[in-house]
């Protein structure tokens, strides 16, 4: 078992032709992933590596191939677009990696969503992974290893690290996630958090936040309510100053609100165990674990 | 990015916003012209800065008389204006807006915003305005109104109307007040805004509403289809290490630290300024050169770490995902060979082909002290900075 997807996922790649796109294709196919079409307006006909067919639009790659999910590569003029596509071509989940698409086109898309059938993971995100199943995403896949520790964050890098340091403890991970590091997304915290919770394989849970929002106080909230597995957590941006964006768009502590100790604060509450220091998110699970 | 106040009101004037008539100046040269088109009335003389509390800093005056106007202007064109968002060292006044008065009766607060939880656009109105809107929303939140705009739909009449009743808009006023606030949600939307906030929104003595002052954040992310709006870009606000960072697509930020940091994403770099500082020591700056970099940012990178005169160490680390270790270390060495590297430098490379980039490190002979985890290498470098080695 695994979260959102598996070995019986098929996906199809919007912008396969792009550099980021076909390169990271290409890790894909090599992963294991069913990906089983591209598309890219224009090049419909062609093939990616000789294997992969590639379509003008999404709802044709859907209809020839039955693609369920959809990871997109489209620059960020054109990325709002191309996500509303694949809702439209009625694909179940789309994971958008693009960074920097205008918050307004996010907030629209945001509310097309509602009411559709479509799972939106990002933008601005590493993408997901079931290890020894399937990565659909960016992250490197050799520091992933099956096991039951489900793993979610706001960032790309700080991920692999808790992924790592999980890793060399002789665990591994059931899913991990990347929601994106941008202030409007799709999937948040708390839907991931409550598939960890209902699924089998996951035994615990490290999740990984930042200043900006409150999305981490939601979860925290919902963990008290919720879940019955452990979950542990790391905040980024302790020594981060007020009314400076970090890096994401989505980083950025203001009106006084999103600061690090505040989430801190709130996540100790609800009985979340966080790490004090980013080096420590393993062992800190591992005292969960051994407590 | 920030827009100037009277930048923010070109913006209004061109959506038929009310707004007090005003002359920007640049040059005390030009002083006479305006005092000649403004006629014999009060003026006030505000800076034009992109720092809140502009007024308590002694930027904002009002002239009675063109005696009184001319003063105000010379003092505040040129100064080194001080609030609280500008930090102890200022910033210099380099425009000032010219402005007629006007009779208030009231000063209320307008502010839209991308409410994040909702996903939807916020108007938050308050008849608390003139204030600190952080410290009303802290000390009395009932006082703020908020509507949130799916913005599929647009604002409604209805919800402008809920905010009238609930600012207590009566007669004309609550009828002016619906057209006002489309405008401004007009605003907000064709442009791309973060924020547009209008404190004090004043009604004058005669019942008329207008925009007393005017503060516009655009998205950056968005200024590919608004050309027109770049010309508002001011980079003599812009701290001129993070104007030169956003040149070649690093995402920098200032600290007032001595320990200066390079890592490969936002996130990873936000937790490398933390450990730094949990194990004693100060980060310099934020700098995330990229999930994916490459030499070339690496080197303009440490162009920027060592352009800092307060950096006395410097601390690389990189999770090598995609990006390959061995190709940071190569950067490492070609920026090295560009920029003479005089501060100590503690390397920790992790991920994909590890044990190769170390080994490239080792052999390339330079000073470089490499650390195995994010704590050992916060350890090492704070440790290296405190004993004052090079």
């Amino acid at each position: 078992m695994a979260i959102f997807v598996n070995n019986e996922t098929r996906v199809v790649c919007q912008g396969i032709t792009g550099s980021a796109g076909s390169f990271h294709a290409e890790k894909c196919l090599e992963y294991g992933t069913k990906l089983v079409a591209g598309v890219t307006p224009g090049k419909g006909g062609t093939t990616f590596l000789g294997k992969v067919p590639i379509f003008d639009t999404v709802s044709s790659a859907v209809r020839e191939t039955g693609a369920d999910t959809s990871l997109i590569f489209v620059p960020p003029p054109f990325a709002a677009d191309a996500i509303l596509e694949a809702v439209d071509a009625g694909v179940g989940f789309v994971v958008c990696i693009t960074e920097g698409i205008p918050v307004l086109d996010m907030v629209k898309v945001k509310n097309a969503l509602r009411g559709s059938k479509t799972r939106l993971l990002g933008p601005n995100c590493p993408g997901i992974i079931s290890p020894g199943q399937c990565k659909i995403g960016i992250m490197p896949a050799h520091i992933h290893r099956r096991g039951d520790i489900g793993i979610i964050s706001r960032s790309g890098t700080l991920t692999y690290e808790a992924v790592d340091q999980v890793t060399k403890l002789g665990l591994g991970q059931s899913t991990c996630i990347g929601i994106g590091g941008d202030p409007v997304n799709g999937t948040n915290f708390i839907d991931v958090l409550s598939q960890f919770e209902q699924d089998p394989e996951t035994k615990a849970v490290v999740m990984i936040g930042e200043i900006g929002g409150t999305a981490e106080e939601d979860a925290a909230r919902f963990v008290r309510d919720h879940m019955s597995k452990p979950v542990v957590g790391f905040i980024a941006g302790m020594t981060a100053p007020k009314g400076k964006r970090m890096g994401h768009a989505g980083a950025i502590i203001s009106g006084g609100k999103g600061t690090a100790a505040e989430k801190i604060a709130e996540m100790e509450r609800c009985g979340i165990r966080v790490a004090k220091s980013p080096s420590e998110i393993g062992s800190t699970l591992k005292y969960v674990f051994s407590h | 990015m920030k827009l100037h106040e009277y930048q923010s009101k070109e913006l209004f004037k061109k959506y038929d916003l009310p707004v007090p008539k005003g002359w920007l100046l640049e040059d005390l040269s030009g002083l006479d012209e305006i005092l000649r088109k403004a006629g014999n009335t009060m003026l006030v003389v505000k800076a034009q800065v992109h720092a809140g509390g502009r007024g308590k800093g002694g930027g904002v005056k009002l002239g009675r008389s063109p005696e009184e106007i001319r003063n105000h202007a010379k003092t505040i064109l040129g100064m080194t204006l001080v609030t609280h968002q500008t930090g102890p060292q200022g910033v210099t006044v380099r425009k000032v807006l010219l402005e007629e008065g006007c009779k208030i009766k009231k000063e209320m607060y307008l502010g839209l915003t991308v409410d994040r939880g909702h996903g939807k656009i916020a108007i938050m109105a308050s008849e608390a305005g003139g204030m600190d809107i952080e410290e009303v929303a802290a000390k009395t939140p009932e006082k703020i109104h908020i509507e949130l705009v799916d913005p599929l739909i647009g604002l409604m009449p209805y919800q402008a109307r809920k905010l009238a009743f609930a600012l207590n808009l009566t007669g004309t006023l609550a009828k002016d007040w619906v057209p006002f606030l489309t405008k401004v949600y007009k605003v907000f939307a064709d442009n791309d805004c973060s924020l547009v906030e209008i404190n004090p929104l004043v009604i004058t003595a005669d019942d008329t509403l207008i925009a007393l002052d005017g503060k516009i954040d655009l998205d950056g992310n968005a200024l590919f289809r608004h050309r027109d709006l770049l010309e508002f870009r001011d980079v003599h606000e812009e701290d001129p290490r993070e104007f030169e960072a956003s040149k070649h697509g690093l995402s920098f930020i200032s600290l007032d630290g001595n320990i200066g940091c390079m890592v490969n994403g936002a996130g990873l770099a936000m937790a490398t300024m933390d450990i730094i500082k949990h194990h004693g020591g100060s980060p310099a700056n934020f700098l995330d050169v990229g999930g994916s970099a490459t030499t070339e940012a690496v080197t303009e990178a440490f162009k920027l770490l060592l352009s800092d005169s307060q950096v006395k160490g410097v601390m690389i680390n990189i999770f090598g995902g995609i990006m390959k270790c061995d190709t940071i270390a190569n950067g490492i060495i070609e920026a090295s060979k560009r920029v003479a590297v005089k501060v100590p430098l503690v390397v920790r490379l992790e991920g994909t082909n590890v044990d190769l980039g170390k080994k490239i490190l080792k052999e390339s002979g330079l000073a470089i002290t490499t650390a195995d985890t994010m704590a050992d290498a916060a350890q090492k470098i704070v440790t290296i900075v405190k004993q004052g080695r090079a």
